[in-house]
């Protein structure tokens, strides 16, 4: 078996699954489309995209508590991170893919308010000597810019997502500059340049066919425009990776079953983060794409990886 | 999704149980891990440390690590046992040790914290009747009507259960009654959760029983299902079954009542509950579904069920 730990594990697994399938007697040869995972079990891609979309639906309702609970609120942290690196200027487009509920849009939103208010701070300061009467005018005009024509539109293929996510922003108060567009990260709904940054925020492992989706963004950026990809990768440490594993198997379909009712989707999302590219291979599968610059950032030492990367 | 039924039970127990074993023989090839996996089948239970080494199974292009390469036969074949092509029966998560104890503390909590959240009191029930469960299900074994419903394993379900025919029945026969209880308490035999975390194909269905018996209990006991109705039959069914979800239940359900219902049910209600639930013959050793036509009293005199007390539940 030396040579096993050359081949592609896909094909290994594949071959394994294969003939496990053979003995439990399903026929997968006549089925559509080609084969790839679902967590640990090997389907076609139409199944994929199917069970994917089932596990999204179920736990859409809880997908913020079961979020907080699983990484005890640190994933607020991961989101500030990647906003903060993104480092918006008021003006800016933003294609939030995968952006379901709403955390990077909102947060979008907030960075690029609170770098306006300190724009408008700063003009303030240099209209000391103005009369009442021009400071008030000057209030008037730039309250209707209060995000300076930020724009954030958030796009998820899931309905059920969208609509927490829609809620979410009533609730909160966000109404303007904010737009929730249904569609495909694999064939997105929007014209070629459109975009300043796109972001995708633990949706990437979702998606079935990565290439695809890295060529869209690459599609939907601007020239100059910024890629940026927050997602679960592979851990160096072999302490905290064997801690890492302990929790993610034992403890999070646990979460899943007590607070969402449902261990299997909770399964699967531990089973999509260990079947996922780690850093330097989906650092590559960006350069394909045909992006500069392509960097990654470890958060919490790979528990957490932040990929970037430029159109020129 | 097509699920692998469960391989035969007489396969020979697994001669090595850590989970650590995978990684060496696995080097055998197909069949080698073929066998283990049947092997490993055999005992339902999972290693703690699922994945193992680290790096999960898709192509390394730059890592030249050796742990890498039993990585990925270790975990798959690991995890194929949990996946569901060893489950027992459908609907089974197999699950380790830890999992349970994480699940019963889990479970509790968040039934006492949302009383309506069913599946966390069954999901408890599940995991804490390890050793109540072989018990129900000896004695279902040892009495001759126990031993036909585990041979038969019938089902109560609004599809298998003829509701026009029991409706027909004179007033006072079980069938007639049960009828009666399901309609003014707006509840249908097809609520109960199928069991999930039981590692044993026979306990689950002891404990399926059990779950669609408990309406018949409600009918047997002549309690309505507000939560002093509940609270009542809880306490009857801890001293016959001794299922610490019941003893739980029975413990803690108490609490979100009101002092006048507190002092009836501690006063008549429990008390004769006790009594009839250790008079009482084991509930699960009656074919219920053969016995429509027998009257309640009746059924209530030959269990050892005493009369109900005369108060307004």
């Amino acid at each position: 078996m030396a040579a096993a730990g050359l081949c592609p594990c896909r094909a290994l697994l594949a071959r394994r699954g294969g003939a496990l399938r053979a003995l439990c007697g399903s026929v997968r040869g006549l089925a559509a489309g080609p084969e790839t995972h679902f967590g640990f079990q090997t389907v076609t891609e139409e199944e994929r995209r199917e069970k994917i979309y089932q596990v999204f639906q179920s736990v859409a309702k809880k997908y913020d508590v079961m979020n907080d609970s699983m990484t005890l609120g640190i994933h607020r942290v991961w989101k500030d991170i990647l906003v903060h690196k993104m480092n918006p200027s008021p003006g800016t487009l933003l294609l939030d893919v995968a952006g379901g509920t709403g955390d990077i849009a909102f947060r979008f939103i907030n960075y690029v308010r609170s770098v306006r208010e300190r724009q408008l701070q700063r003009k303030l300061r240099h209209h000391q000597n103005l009369s009442w009467q021009e400071i008030a005018e000057s209030y008037q005009e730039d309250k209707s810019k209060s995000l300076g024509d930020s724009q954030v539109v958030v796009c998820d293929i899931n309905k059920e997502m969208l609509k927490v996510g829609k809620q979410k922003a009533q609730h909160l108060g966000y109404s303007e500059g904010l737009s929730w567009v249904l569609g495909n990260a694999e064939e997105l709904p929007f014209d070629d340049d459109m975009f300043d940054v796109y972001t995708i925020a633990f949706g990437i492992r979702n998606v079935t066919r990565i290439d695809l989706a890295l060529q869209e963004a690459y599609r939907v950026l601007k020239p100059g425009g910024r890629f940026l990809c927050l997602e679960f990768s592979q851990v160096s440490n072999p302490l905290l990776s064997r801690l890492y594993d302990l929790y993610s198997f034992q403890v999070i379909p646990v979460l899943g079953e007590v607070i969402a009712g449902d261990w299997k989707s909770y399964q699967y999302l531990v089973e999509s983060i260990r079947r996922f590219p780690p850093q330097e291979e989906l650092k590559a599968m960006i350069e394909d794409a045909g992006f500069f610059k392509v960097d990654y950032q470890n958060l919490n030492s790979g528990i957490v990886a932040i990929h970037s990367g430029f159109k020129l | 999704m097509p699920r692998c039924t469960a391989p035969p039970r007489s396969a020979p127990p697994a001669a090595s149980g850590a989970g650590g074993g995978g990684g060496g023989e696995g080097r055998g090839g197909d069949t080698t891990m073929l066998l283990m996996l049947l092997r490993r089948a055999a005992r339902a239970g999972v290693p703690l440390l699922r994945a193992g080494p680290a790096s999960p199974g898709r192509a390394r292009l730059s890592s030249a690590e050796p742990r890498a390469r039993d990585g990925p036969v270790e975990e798959e074949v690991e995890v194929e046992e949990e996946e569901g092509c060893y489950q027992l029966y459908p609907g089974h998560i197999p699950t380790s040790p830890l999992q349970k104890v994480l699940l019963a503390a889990g479970s509790a909590c968040m039934a006492l914290y949302d009383p309506y959240r069913h599946d966390m009191v069954a999901v408890l029930g599940e995991t804490t009747g390890c050793l109540a469960l072989p018990n129900l299900r000896d004695k279902m074994k040892n009495h001759p009507e126990g031993y036909r419903i585990l041979q038969e394993r019938p089902r109560i379900r609004l599809s298998t259960l003829d509701m026009d025919r029991l409706r027909g029945l004179p007033d006072g026969t079980l069938g007639r009654e049960y009828v009666r209880f399901l309609e003014d308490n707006k509840v249908s035999p097809d609520t109960r959760m199928p069991p999930k975390f039981v590692d044993d194909e026979e306990l689950a269905y002891v404990i399926q029983r059990y779950r669609e018996v408990h309406d018949l209990m409600h009918t047997l006991l002549g309690m309505p299902t507000n939560m002093l109705g509940e609270v009542v039959v809880k306490w009857f069914e801890a001293v016959q079954t001794g299922l610490p979800m019941c003893v739980l239940g029975a413990a803690f359900g108490p609490v979100r009542l009101s002092a006048r219902k507190l002092q009836v049910l501690a006063t008549e209600l429990v008390p004769w509950a006790i009594r009839s639930g250790r008079n009482a013959s084991c509930i699960l050793n009656i074919y219920y579904e053969q016995r429509w036509e027998q009257p309640v009293e009746s059924l209530r005199e030959e269990i050892g069920i005493f009369p109900p007390p005369a108060v307004r539940v």
